[in-house]
């Protein structure tokens, strides 16, 4: 038996034992206990230091407001800081490590900030370290982020899963006392869905402490989430919940934690109450706890917290504790009850107990070095008197656990009757009930916020070691709201948000501003309730599953010859076809090569397809492109350019009339999903007479691009009779449905990104990969040669095609050289801001082409454009290189550009300015379309 | 009372007796030469450029709730002048000038720290517009480095390197970026300010813009008619309800945007990060919390705070970009309401109505322009001329099409 | 936040895009010049508190765009209909 367990009682497993380690020394506890439980249990009673003077902790409380007790558990890679041993369940082999101190938890040498204490006022960093100005970096700062911080972090990748679920109920019950117990069974009773969350791994609440039985009758249809903590409350009945699913068990083939969404119209909040610290000095040594935390150490963890006890209290809530420790055998000191007249209740308890009460009195200070060893009280006729004592039980009253609340617009109000803060306006449909809504707490309270001084540090915020005396400096440099007085003094900013603290500090900043308390302000709190692990509020979304990955349908065709992918948006598509030693480079040239003296196939499906059907389509079309739609004829395609209404180039791309009152519309692969919401919103929104239907079928069509003086007989293999592709029969931007391969359908448009003679042709997706094997076998007599993103990418830019990089939504029509696309005969999106002189003055920045001027300098993207032999400064700046490669068919390097009145300026020299890669050449301005200007191979 | 390592020794003798209130609670005169709306960082910045650099007469800056209550205190405290536009890119780099300077000026220590901005890059085509962006700066004398993949791993070796959904290939780093202690901002100003002579006049909020003959005469507020001769508007989420009392409109719509921060930990990252794949950025504070962001909740909100889908996705991104930080807690999450433009960036400039100046439209990048924005507005109001590094940021640019759209994504403000 | 789609029934924010205030009416005049009542209906906001009209678009579900009523200051949905 440990040193300071009793005997008997407790929920704990005494068949159980279990093992654990704390800073290294090997303990023992049992299932049930928590790590602070089963410490105390074994006389430890120091497991912290403080945030800035480095003070010796113990345990404040027994619950998840825990402001002390904080340590690192687990370790390696399962390190977890900053955890409250409050709450941290005692498993098999549990290690645990105490942080913020060096060398050790005993003798830590930053504890001799305590000496300097009187220089570490709040703010004092605001008003020194200035000079010299670049110390702050080199010196100063490096010296307090090492003092400051609490846990280390492994600083290696999580190991640990977590997922999420999005639930829903009529009802949720949030809190597993007695109230919230209660409430469950009523509203299970009416028959609705009904979700209780309890972040403890036991119902009862308080019960468990106060060793009371709890009755869980009735609960047969009630989902009961234990080891759930509901973090936020969001708009529309939606709450933030996290389980802890694994962080219990010594280790677990199982997620840890699970994020949940509950959906709830109705929620009942019975959160119960947290007790508030009482304010003398050295209120933060071990062996100082919270009168319920003894309470709950005593009854539900069969644990003695001292031999000696004085219990100081201000209500009649807290003289339970007298019965509790009168009957785990510890001996009363004294009970001081600031009260001048104690009530009969509490005189009747001390009586019948035997411990000495001492009424109108309070604790000037605790005495002591590592921990309690008695208490100066100040007795009502003004004399004071030292008690010893191992074991200080305070209550200052109770605040309603109403942080929940507050996460919307809720705002507490001052409840004079109990002393304390009740929920204000609660989120819509929630109901606060029991102790959390101010019922039967603090009976007869006589509220009291200070000792007034009698030496030692007074903390109100234990962690962040915020002081009355900091209190009163915050309002004496005036920082009297109660958010100065938090941001000043760092009060209520440490993990436990002030739980314990914030009702303490209004009333000091009320007292020394002479105001009242609710004039001083009110609390109010952010979620999460209690700290969530970022793991958790990811879930499974990290790594690899960071986001979907889409794949083509001849992604595993394309992986069968080798390919390597990148990752465009969400797709992964073919980069290139490496062959045996080939780098990208060499991959590359060859596949250009291919397409342009022979054939090549590249996966287009990526592009996003639209499907336009219906009689108002032409005049849609009309509506959402630049140019003319009305004449374009059934089986034909056509280049279309869509602007923002802000005047600005949107997207490009082609689209096809299949039939009188059928179209459809590619995009590129980027803009796919905003092309889409854009037509539904020029279709609902702006052209609802227009009777037309659009949708996507990017996923339904495969969709193969054959490019290359050869495509059409390798094609002509393929397309089933009778249907005609010669030139004449089927020329350049013609569009078509049309069987292939023997019956399966498709679609066939000639088109060409790449300038040569090209089809796009289009099956069912499920036929892509057998596709792109059918092209191949078809064209091996012709050389036929998979190409990937690369080529493509240097196909387009020999011919001068904007994409991406062009279409950057910060480009015009204008400056792409396609004014003649802006129709002056219809109304179209975008077609009055266009018109602005600002969008189409020579002065913007036009595509043109650069070589470099020696035939050999790679020119790269994002160098800037500047004339030969003037400073390198933002005035001169000319513009920017968009897109660049080296060309294979031209045998030197190329780029497009965008160039202040470019078209004007060809034949120029420009610098091209690359610094932050140490890049600077000459190149000259020529045309953007490098290869085949005239377009006589589309047409071939 | 000056502030220094010495006073603080001084006082910490004598119990901390002899400090001052930092700003006076100033209440409001008849009348000022120079009235500013709002008590944030940049109306306070605003107030002390004036009076520091320009005679003005009396000056007022009059707050609706406690001083810095707004955004100043709300954001994640960067300061970069990494920008890709020549509207934008001087204005930026003189507001890191000012930072640089800025605790000997106002004697006020508010941790400037340049820790080094990195913006991570995931593709050919980001480096590429990466690129871009660090050779505008050095055109326009700003500080820019293009790191590639190894040199990155070299210096920040925790990033998910290994099986990231999209790959990291390098960064365009801002040694000079870093952060600012967001709070001290405002205070440093405010205290500044008050020295110099401003009126701080908090918990006073205007009802009603007086105009005559088209020109400002006053302000009605919760503590009366206050006259001024000159007014500024710097209220940022609240520009378009204060300009309406003027009977104007904006170009600008109000959003809520999220920010987060962790429980204090030891040292763990040492310079701010910014994600190229998702919608994420971190640094780390001086106490120790890690403290990031993310894209905007996305719709119009005067409601300070945000949900669950923003707050899921900016955790998504931080995990993907460094899986160490999933055992770190979350502590706490609020929201501001950012004044968002037509094209993303900000208005510095006179308005239609004589006398009323406008400073407004910082969308999410509004903490790091405080000076530059408190020191530009001033020089427009003294002057009635726009400082030549703000020139851009017209009121008129709009209408004509003289956007600065950073990103390209046209007149959708929750896309900026 | 959850938007109750006339179509699909009460759904997370998560399935919807946002567009803005509703109320700007796109000039009918053919925009044949960019006139002020062009660059008011793309720039210009009133950007009120409290009840917004607003559009969003059902993108992870039908593809309808909602008109949606919603206080600014509290985020309570009070109307939808399809626009």
């Amino acid at each position: 038996m440990s040193a300071y367990r009793l005997p008997t009682g407790g929920l704990i497993d005494r068949a159980q034992p279990l093992h654990f380690r704390f800073d290294g020394k090997a303990y023992q506890g049992y299932a049930g206990d928590t790590l602070a439980s089963a410490l105390l249990a074994n006389g430890v009673r120091l497991m912290g230091r403080s945030f800035k003077y480095h003070r010796p902790r113990g345990v404040l409380s027994a619950g998840s407001e825990e402001p002390n007790a904080l340590v690192e558990l687990r370790s390696g890679a399962h390190r977890e800081p900053n955890t409250r041993a409050t709450v941290a369940e005692l498993f098999e082999g549990l290690t645990a490590t105490s942080q913020n101190r060096y060398p050790s938890l005993k003798y830590d040498i930053l504890a001799i900030n305590g000496l300097f204490s009187p220089f570490f006022t709040a703010g004092f960093y605001y008003k020194t370290f200035m000079w010299p100005a670049s110390f702050w970096e080199k010196l100063y700062e490096p010296a307090i982020r090492r003092a400051a911080g609490l846990g280390r972090s492994a600083a290696v990748p999580d190991p640990d899963v977590y997922e999420k679920s999005t639930i829903f109920c009529d009802v949720l019950v949030i809190g597993g006392g007695v109230a919230g117990l209660e409430a469950a069974r009523a509203a299970s009773a009416t028959g609705g869905r009904v979700i209780l969350c309890d972040e403890g791994p036991l119902l009862g609440g308080q019960a468990l402490n106060d060793g009371a039985e709890v009755d869980l009758s009735g609960l047969e249809n009630v989902t009961l989430l234990t080891r759930t903590t509901v973090f936020g409350v969001y708009d529309g009945g939606t709450y933030g919940a996290v389980t802890r699913l694994t962080d219990h068990l010594p280790s677990a083939n199982a997620p840890r934690q699970r994020m949940l969404r509950i959906i709830a119209p109705r929620s009942i909040l019975a959160a119960g109450a947290i007790e508030r610290p009482l304010i003398f000095g050295n209120n933060d040594l071990p062996g100082v706890m919270l009168a319920g935390a003894v309470r709950a150490y005593i009854h539900r963890y069969a644990v003695a917290p001292g031999r000696r006890a004085l219990l100081a209290l201000n209500h009649d809530d807290a003289a339970a504790t007298i019965t509790a420790l009168a009957g785990a055998g510890i001996a009363i000191a004294g009970v001081i009850d600031a009260r001048p007249a104690s009530s009969n209740f509490v005189q009747s308890l001390a009586a019948q107990m035997g411990a000495p009460l001492f009424s109108g009195a309070r604790i000037l200070r605790a005495l002591g070095r590592l921990e309690v060893s008695g208490a100066e009280v100040l007795q009502r006729d003004g004399a004071t008197l030292n008690l010893p004592c191992d074991l200080i039980a305070m209550s200052g009253g109770c605040n309603p656990t109403l942080h929940l609340t507050s996460h919307l617009d809720g705002k507490p109000v001052w409840d004079e009757r109990i002393a304390s803060f009740i929920p204000g306006k609660l989120p819509p449909g929630m109901q606060a009930i029991g102790a959390c809504a101010g019922e039967r707490i603090n009976r007869n309270i006589l509220p009291v916020w200070s000792s007034g001084r009698a030496g030692g540090k007074e903390f109100v915020d234990f962690q962040n070691d915020v002081t009355a005396a900091d209190i009163t400096l915050a309002e004496q440099e005036g920082f009297v709201a109660v958010e100065h007085l938090k941001r000043y003094t760092t009060l209520g900013m440490a993990t436990d948000q002030g739980k314990t603290a914030n009702v303490n500090a209004i009333a000091l900043m009320a007292a020394a501003s002479g105001q009242s308390i609710p004039q001083a302000g009110t609390t109010r709190f952010r979620p999460p309730y209690t700290p969530v692990a970022l793991g958790a509020l990811a879930g499974g979304h990290r790594g690899q599953q960071f986001k979907p990955r889409r794949l083509t349908p001849t992604h595993a065709w394309a992986a069968a010859q080798g390919a390597t992918f990148i990752e465009t948006g969400l797709w992964l598509r073919a980069q290139y076809f490496p062959r045996p030693g080939e780098d990208w480079q060499e991959a590359t040239r060859r596949e250009v090569h291919a397409v342009r003296n022979a054939v090549g196939i590249c996966d287009v499906t990526t592009l996003g397809k639209i499907d336009i059907q219906g009689p108002g389509a032409v005049a849609f079309l009309e509506f959402v492109y630049s140019n003319g739609w009305a004449n374009l004829a059934v089986g034909r395609a056509r280049y279309g350019l869509m602007l923002r209404e802000d005047g600005f180039v949107m997207d490009d791309g082609t689209c096809a009339r299949l039939g009188e009152t059928h179209f459809v519309m590619t995009t590129t692969t980027a803009n796919a999903a905003k092309v889409m919401q854009h037509l539904e919103f020029c279709h609902q929104i702006l052209r609802p007479e227009l009777d037309v239907c659009c949708i996507s079928v990017t996923d339904q069509w495969a969709q193969i691009a054959i490019a290359g003086p050869e495509s059409r007989h390798v094609l002509e293999k393929l397309v089933d009779a009778p249907f005609d592709i010669s030139n004449a029969a089927f020329p350049y931007m013609e569009a078509a449905s049309l069987s292939v391969c023997d019956g399966t359908s498709a679609r066939l448009f000639r088109l060409s990104f790449s300038g040569e003679l090209a089809y796009e042709l289009a099956v069912p997706a499920r036929f892509g990969d057998a596709l792109a094997s059918r092209l191949m076998q078809a064209g091996a007599e012709f050389g036929i040669t998979p190409y990937g993103t690369e080529a493509l990418g240097v196909l387009r830019i020999e011919k001068g095609h904007p994409a991406g990089p062009e279409l950057n939504g910060q480009t015009t029509a204008h400056d792409l050289g396609m004014a003649k696309l802006l129709s002056g005969k219809k109304d179209f999106i975008g077609r009055a801001l266009a018109a602005r002189p600002a969008l189409t003055g020579p002065d913007r920045s036009t595509l043109v082409g650069l070589t470099p001027l020696d035939g050999a300098t790679l020119l790269r993207a994002g160098s800037h454009l500047l004339k030969p032999g003037v400073p390198a400064t933002a005035a001169n700046d000319e513009g920017f290189i968009t897109s660049a490669s080296y060309s294979p068919t031209l045998g030197h390097p190329i780029a497009l550009a965008l160039l202040a009145n470019g078209p004007a300026r060809l034949g120029e020299h420009i610098r091209v300015y690359d610094p932050v890669r140490n890049g600077d050449t000459l190149a000259q301005v020529v045309a953007p379309v490098f290869y085949d200007p005239s377009g006589s191979r589309l047409h071939a | 009372m000056k502030y220094s390592g010495l006073a603080v020794l001084r006082e910490a003798l004598r119990g901390h007796t002899g400090w001052k209130p930092a700003w006076r609670d100033a209440t409001p005169a008849p009348e000022y030469d120079v009235v500013i709306i709002g008590g944030g960082g940049h109306g306070l910045a605003t107030a002390f450029y004036l009076a520091r650099h320009h005679h003005v007469g009396r000056i007022a800056v009059v707050e609706k709730s406690w001083l810095g209550s707004g955004s100043i205190g709300r954001n994640t405290t960067i300061i970069r002048s990494n920008y890709l536009l020549p509207g934008n890119i001087p204005f930026y780099e003189l507001s890191m000038k000012l930072w640089e300077g800025l605790e000997q000026e106002v004697n006020y220590n508010a941790m400037v720290s340049q820790r080094g901005v990195y913006n991570i890059f995931h593709s050919d085509a980001q480096r590429d517009a990466y690129a871009r962006r660090g050779n505008a700066m050095r055109l326009h004398g700003v500080d820019a480095q293009l790191l590639d993949r190894a040199t990155l791993r070299a210096k920040i070796p925790y990033l998910d390197y290994e099986n990231a959904r999209f790959p990291i290939q390098g960064a365009l780093l801002q040694a000079r970026g870093g952060t600012v202690r967001h709070d001290a901002v405002a205070w440093g100003y405010a205290r500044a300010a008050d020295r110099l002579g401003v009126d701080i006049i908090q918990n006073c909020e205007v009802t009603g813009i007086t105009r005559q003959n088209g020109s400002v005469t006053g302000i009605e507020t919760t503590r009366g008619f206050i006259g001024a001769k000159k007014l500024g508007l710097a209220v940022a989420g609240a520009s378009s309800l204060v300009a309406s009392m003027a009977g104007l409109r904006l170009p600008i719509e109000s959003h809520a945007l999220q920010a987060f921060v962790t429980e204090a930990l030891k040292p763990l990252i040492d310079n701010v990060i910014t994600f190229g794949a998702g919608h994420f950025y971190i640094s780390q504070s001086d106490k120790g919390g890690l403290v990031f962001g993310g894209d905007l909740d996305g719709y119009n909100s005067y409601a300070a705070r945000g949900n669950l889908p923003t707050i899921e996705d900016v955790c998504e991104g931080g995990m993907a970009l460094m899986p160490m930080i999933g055992r770190a807690r979350l502590v706490r999450h609020w929201g501001g309401i950012m004044d968002m433009t037509m094209d993303g960036s900000p208005i510095i400039d006179k308005t239609p109505v004589e006398n009323l100046y406008l400073n407004a439209g910082w969308c999410y990048g509004g903490f790091k322009a405080t000076p530059a924005s408190g020191f530009c507005f001033a020089h427009l109001i003294a002057q009635n001329t726009t400082h030549e590094v703000a020139g851009a940021y017209r009121l008129d640019r709009f209408a004509e099409g003289r956007l600065i759209d950073e990103k390209g994504v046209g007149a959708q403000p929750n896309l900026h | 936040m959850r938007i109750t789609c006339p179509h699909c029934g009460q759904r997370g924010l998560e399935e919807f895009l946002y567009h803005g205030d509703a109320t700007p009416q796109r000039p009918s005049d053919g925009g044949a010049t960019p006139t002020v009542e062009w660059t008011d209906y793309v720039y210009l906001r009133d950007n009120k508190n409290f009840a917004h009209e607003e559009l969003w678009y059902h993108s992870a579900g039908c593809h309808a765009w909602l008109r949606v009523t919603r206080d600014l200051s509290t985020h309570e949905i009070q109307d939808v209909r399809q626009a």
